[in-house]
């Protein structure tokens, strides 16, 4: 935690500024928000960046892993235990065991990032496929389906809801640790956040444009599940 | 447009789980021409469904052999051979997350059909299993339990496959649209004469929907294959007698429809006539009411001795005509309806629903009396 400290008291904010005892209070200043706005984009970017870039990576590597252990179910429990210790540890101390192999940079924010995915995402497609009904699946395979056939046109569709809600959870919370992705010299609305934690108007639009952000790609991939599962809003 | 059906023939048929010492199906034989329903029954843990399962590979067969039309079953690739071959199962099983009509069309499409030969093909199925066309827009989530048994018996007919195989196919349906599903597939079966293989642990609807019937014992060894007549009336042994029932004669009532019976005449009255007539036709006939019947001829309710009192006939009937039963309903059916309505006749109609004569417990007691015999 002493590094968040040190950062904090990196203060890039011109105090001797022409706005009067409001930024000078650390207060919450419309008229500096309005005039600053601007310094927020590229860190804002970069939040965007990492948080797509990871969830993409993770889901990729999860949902490859989830195929595979559909039909060797004994793949389950060591994919759930690696993984599973991917997420628990702490991410921050990820960043600094990387630091050394793959030095100050996206890569390594993003190494972290997609490790902590990866259970949230393989764990969701495995309970989607586990919950096809079996009727259907038997049905399928009844009336002549591939193997492939079953998978892609009747059991991945239909574990399409389980898929999104896991999507959801880790896009939500790949945006929270990307704040933290300054530690590994990432960028991100980390670093706005953290370069003057003590002023309210940087730590309200810094924290605030990651909130946006979360609820913002949360409600997209809820709104891409509607999309494509309409079959779920039919009523009974 | 209806492929030929074709023969089925089990060899010594037989199903080996690992680590059971006992076989799940013991050198099952069975023929059924084509164009008939086998039932297989029997109580559970006969390997009635396993002996099914093995005729489109579901399950591998342990030895012995599944032909048909002559070709054995293990020569075909498995995915091929369950194409050709129709499959009900009691949960229905379909997709979810497809609308009726793409559910019809899942095997036409795995054989490529074109799009328009398989959109007729699926609006010739729904209008068969008598559900509207706009229906196939919808999901199975909105459909009621028997109609989507319906369209689960429509997909399997979709690509006109010479085999069906049916596993308990109207098991979770209450009675009374169990009754119905039963009577529209003997309908269609009537017209298409498919080779159907038929799994239900029921005797009464095995001998309601058999022309043969197979009946196992535990361990899967086949107790007796005989028509439903003969299983009723010369049950094999202890084993077959005990399934089959004790009201042997009662279930006989099964094997007959009401078409078969010979109908009392129905002294049907429209509303208007003269109430002369109405007597006149009232002396003549066994049963003591007027039926009242609409200008279509179809019945509308009873007219008790109160209807003779006027001078034209009253439109307002004092009975219900419940229950109407029609030519095609089993005789058990009718005898059960007229039970359940509390009711000693009911009019019987044709298929346009106009009256084609009356059915009576007393007719149906005659009929026991003579069969028991």
């Amino acid at each position: 935690m002493d590094v968040l400290v040190v950062f904090a008291q990196l203060q890039r904010r011109d105090r001797t500024a022409d706005e009067g005892s409001c930024v000078a209070d650390d207060g919450v200043c419309p008229g500096w928000i309005a005039d600053n706005a601007d310094r927020y984009v590229d860190p804002f970017l970069e939040h965007v960046y990492l948080t797509l870039v990871s969830v993409g990576i993770g889901f990729a590597i999860a949902f490859a892993l989830a195929l595979v252990a559909h039909r060797r179910s004994w793949l389950v429990a060591p994919i759930v235990q690696v993984t599973g210790i991917l997420y628990t540890l702490p991410s921050v101390a990820v960043f600094f065991l990387l630091l050394p192999i793959t030095g100050r940079g996206k890569l390594t924010a993003i190494i972290a990032l997609v490790s902590y995915t990866l259970l949230i995402i393989f764990r969701n497609v495995m309970t989607g496929l586990a919950g096809v009904p079996a009727e259907a699946r038997d049905a399928g395979r009844g009336m002549g389906l591939t193997p492939r056939q079953l998978l892609w046109r009747v059991e991945l569709p239909l574990a399409v809801p389980e898929i999104m809600a896991g999507l959801r959870i880790a896009v939500t919370t790949t945006v929270g640790l990307a704040a933290l992705a300054f530690l590994a010299g990432a960028g991100g609305l980390g670093a706005a956040l953290f370069t003057d934690i003590n002023f309210r108007s940087n730590v309200i639009v810094a924290a605030g444009l990651a909130v946006l952000l979360a609820v913002a790609l949360d409600l997209l991939v809820l709104a891409a599940q509607r999309a494509v599962t309409p079959w779920t809003r039919a009523a009974t | 447009m209806s492929s030929d059906a074709a023969s089925l023939e089990l060899r010594e048929l037989v199903k080996r789980y690992p680590g059971s010492d006992e076989p799940a199906v013991d050198r099952l034989s069975l023929e059924v021409p084509a164009g008939e329903i086998c039932v297989l029954v029997g109580p559970s843990g006969c390997g009635k469904t396993t002996a099914m399962r093995m005729v489109n590979r579901m399950i591998e067969i342990s030895d012995g052999d599944i032909l048909v039309s002559g070709r054995s079953v293990r020569d075909r690739d498995p995915t091929d051979l369950r194409r050709e071959i129709g499959y009900v199962i009691q949960q229905v099983g379909l997709f979810p997350h497809r609308t009726i009509a793409e559910n019809v069309a899942a095997v036409p499409r795995l054989l490529g059909w074109e799009r328009k030969r398989t959109a007729e093909r699926v609006a010739e199925l729904l209008e068969l299993i008598g559900l509207p066309e706009e229906m196939g827009a919808r999901y199975p989530a909105q459909l009621s339990g028997g109609q989507r048994q319906r369209v689960g018996v429509a997909r399997a007919l979709a690509a006109d496959p010479p085999v069906m195989l049916m596993d308990e196919p109207f098991g979770a349906i209450d009675p009374i649209n169990r009754e119905r599903l039963q009577n529209e597939f003997l309908r269609l079966q009537a017209e298409l004469r498919k080779t159907v293989v038929f799994v239900t642990h029921d005797i009464d609807e095995a001998i309601k929907m058999g022309d043969r019937i197979a009946v196992l014992r535990e361990g899967g060894r086949l107790a007796q294959y005989a028509s439903p007549a003969d299983l009723l009336m010369h049950p094999a042994d202890a084993f077959v007698e005990d399934f089959v029932g004790a009201d042997r004669a009662l279930k006989r009532l099964a094997l007959d429809r009401v078409r078969d019976v010979n109908l009392w005449q129905a002294p049907a009255v429209r509303a208007g006539e003269p109430v002369a007539e109405a007597r006149r036709r009232l002396e003549g006939a066994e049963v003591p009411y007027l039926l009242l019947v609409d200008d279509r001829d179809r019945p509308l309710g009873w007219l008790d001795e109160r209807a003779l009192s006027g001078t034209h006939v009253t439109a307002q009937p004092h009975m219900a005509p419940e229950p109407i039963v029609e030519l095609d309903d089993v005789l058990r059916d009718a005898l059960s309806d007229l039970l359940a309505h509390e009711s000693m006749y009911a009019p019987v109609v044709d298929e346009r629903g106009t009256v084609a004569g009356v059915l009576s417990i007393e007719l149906l007691s005659h009929l026991l009396a003579a069969e028991g015999s």
